[in-house]
């Protein structure tokens, strides 16, 4: 058999049979469901009389439009919302799909939930009705979003309609400077290749930089990497993600185990194996990055400038630039460091896990939320908030004068009640910087959490590495 | 419906790259559990000003491309959100086809889902798309599907569709009635694929159970 990439491998075993010279039915190990992308898809199952034949290999969670307010039960207010819970739940029962709802203690965000329940294995092929399903290639499944239309095809026969990717190869060298994360490697490389850099791709991260990253650092890396278009992205699994897989898989555990070691084993490209595309960045010489503009690529060092715009020399590049700035209200050519933010927000399926928020303490401890600042931690699961407060974070973050909440997607998309008024700045751990995205007329910063939480005690946006650690 | 093989109408110029889909379809119209009033929400903060009036120098906004229905737009048009909202709005709007050098993924499997043609063009025949449509006295464009050509004033052009997408157009293809065709051999592919990897069997339900 010919050399193969891992994702090849990935499709090869999920593909039941080619349709034509370009798709194939690819198979769907496990398909996760939210409350407003799929109504529409339940809807059309009714209409047609389908069935879900496979409802186990399926789960769905309320995480987009739920209220995060430190109450013990939550109440969705908005009836509009509160019917997509509702109507999740009555299309779960009647399909037997399993479901963490909105009060479930388990309840959080999809791609946060999924991966520490135990529900990715590596050679996965998981699916969502959401962009940043590539999360789960830090375990060495291959995941990517799909629209309403999949959703329905998917609980109909549990398979895609699925036209193979390019693959891709991103090898990272080197050690992470002090006071850097994955965060900032993520966006670094957005910055290099760009929003549609990895349009048509798959991605495969290897590197001593991947190497020594974390499991959930890996997630922070796969689920934003999205943003530079790629239809799915993967971490060939080694030790450290097994372990965390097994560890919160029981039902492997026993008489599967060692068949599971051995076809994990298989997980990763042949040597010979040939990319359509490679890229080689270093990562030793990695700052602290933030976003100036509203595209996740219209990032900078933390100790860079703002580009000037005669120096971007694409007419249409440079357009987007200008827009943007009008949008952001910074000016071309000048410093990012220093600039007033009003709004702090840490969480989010990039950035809203136990780490995270162990990286922004670390930070916050010994100090104060700057006078005029608005700053909420929203931890990505209840699992999550329950091991911060084990540890005591919720202690550091409050005793700072931030708002320590419930578990959900929140102020990530704003589909909740957490939306930012206009002409609002804010320090983001999210994944996107889009005009409205926080709040019509806000404006979003995206950055690590540890700069997050520099930026809430100083109240601008600062240089995490010339805060002391104070605990 | 009516003729699948040829669309023909007003172009607007929509010069925005990376025109996300959260500003195609804002958050606040997605709280629905149906397609209905998504219309209204179409652009709408680029539509509307704060006080809810419309934006005059915005171009669907003037009266001469009231009724476009083809929009000419900038590179990796649709990036973002997975949200089918967007495709469904621009349908609700009237619009038929989109133009643009390149599409994001998502958005365009959603797009070809629902029959609304997008057509990848190189950037230059784009540019001369947008200058003909900005002249709103004489911006009509021709496209056939079954030919795979498009016709402006000054544009000719020649478009790919995958096989399976001109299908979808032209014969309005039922794509889960088709994949449920081979429902022997995905039964027959998960049992096997269930008997050499039995952990990845009911995965969710178990895990449901065990929590």
């Amino acid at each position: 058999m010919t050399s193969r990439t891992l994702y090849r491998k990935l499709v090869d075993s999920h593909t039941v049979t080619w349709l034509d010279d370009e798709n194939l039915l690819l198979f769907c190990d496990l398909h996760l469901m939210n409350e407003y992308t799929s109504p529409q898809a339940f809807a059309g199952l009714y209409e047609q009389g389908h069935e879900v034949p496979m409802p186990d290999q399926n789960v769905a969670v309320v995480s987009h439009i739920i209220p995060t307010h430190p109450t013990r039960v939550r109440i969705i207010s908005d009836p509009a919302s509160a019917l997509q819970a509702r109507n999740l739940k009555k299309n779960c029962d009647h399909f037997g799909i399993p479901l963490f709802d909105t009060n479930d203690a388990l309840q959080g965000i999809e791609h946060v939930v999924a991966p520490e329940l135990g529900l990715i294995r590596p050679g996965m092929v998981v699916i969502c009705g959401d962009s940043h399903t590539t999360t789960y290639g830090a375990l060495g499944a291959l995941g990517f979003g799909i629209g309403t239309t999949d959703v329905e095809h998917v609980l109909a026969t549990q398979t895609l309609v699925y036209k193979p990717a390019m693959d891709m190869r991103i090898r990272i060298d080197g050690t992470l400077p002090v006071g850097t994360t994955a965060k900032d490697l993520v966006l670094d490389v957005i910055g290099r290749i760009g929003a549609q850099g990895a349009r048509g791709y798959a991605v495969e991260f290897c590197g001593t930089t991947i190497d020594a990253l974390s499991v959930e650092a890996r997630f922070t890396l796969c689920n934003m990497i999205l943003e530079a278009g790629v239809r799915g992205a993967l971490i060939a699994p080694d030790q450290k993600a097994i372990d965390y897989v097994t560890s919160r898989a029981p039902d492997i555990a026993e008489q599967y185990l060692d068949a599971a070691l051995a076809a994990w084993d298989k997980l990763h490209s042949d040597t010979d194996a040939v990319f359509d595309i490679e890229h080689h960045f270093d990562a030793s010489h990695v700052a602290p990055q933030v976003t100036w503009g509203t595209s996740p690529d219209q990032v900078v060092a933390i100790d860079g400038s703002i580009p000037a715009l005669d120096t971007i020399l694409d007419h249409s590049v440079r357009g987007s630039a200008a827009r943007a700035l009008a949008y952001t209200g910074l000016r071309a050519g000048s410093a990012i460091e220093g600039t007033a933010i009003q709004h702090v927000f840490i969480g989010s399926c990039t950035n809203g896990r136990i780490e995270d928020l162990r990286a922004a303490a670390g930070i916050v401890h010994g100090r104060q939320v700057a006078q005029g600042v608005r700053a909420m931690v929203v931890p990505g699961s209840g699992a999550v908030k329950r091991a911060a407060e084990a540890e005591g974070l919720d202690r550091i973050f409050t005793q700072a004068g931030f708002e320590w909440r419930n578990a959900g997607c929140s102020m990530c998309l704003a589909m909740n009640d957490d939306v930012l008024a206009a002409g609002v700045r804010c320090a983001s751990t999210t994944n996107r910087n889009f005009e409205g995205r926080q709040g019509r007329g806000a404006i979003t910063h995206l950055m690590s959490p540890a700069m997050a939480a520099a930026a809430a005690v100083s109240g601008h946006i600062t240089d995490v590495r010339q805060l002391e650690v104070l605990s | 419906m009516t003729d699948n093989t040829c669309i023909q109408g007003q172009a607007a110029a929509l010069c925005i790259e990376n025109l996300d889909t959260d500003q195609i379809m804002p958050k606040q119209f997605l709280r629905g559990i149906d397609k209905a009033g998504l219309k209204e929400g179409l652009l709408y903060d680029l539509r509307f000003d704060t006080q809810g009036q419309r934006r005059p120098d915005f171009i669907l906004n003037q009266d001469a491309y009231a009724h476009a229905s083809i929009l000419i737009a900038g590179s990796n048009f649709g990036c973002g959100s997975s949200r089918e909202h967007a495709v469904w709005g621009m349908q609700q709007y009237g619009i038929q086809a989109v133009v643009a050098s390149s599409f994001a993924e998502i958005f365009h499997a959603n797009a070809m889902n629902n029959r609304l043609l997008l057509i990848t063009l190189p950037p230059e025949q784009v540019a001369q798309l947008m200058d003909d449509a900005n002249d709103s006295a004489n911006n009509s464009i021709d496209i056939d599907i079954t030919a795979q050509s498009l016709r402006s004033r000054n544009v000719q052009a020649s478009f790919e569709l995958m096989p399976r997408h001109r299908r979808m157009f032209l014969e309005g293809l039922d794509s889960i009635g088709l994949s449920l065709s081979y429902q022997d051999e995905i039964t027959d592919f998960a049992s096997n694929h269930w008997t050499h990897q039995p952990w990845l069997r009911h995965v969710a339900a178990t895990a449901r159970r065990h929590l």
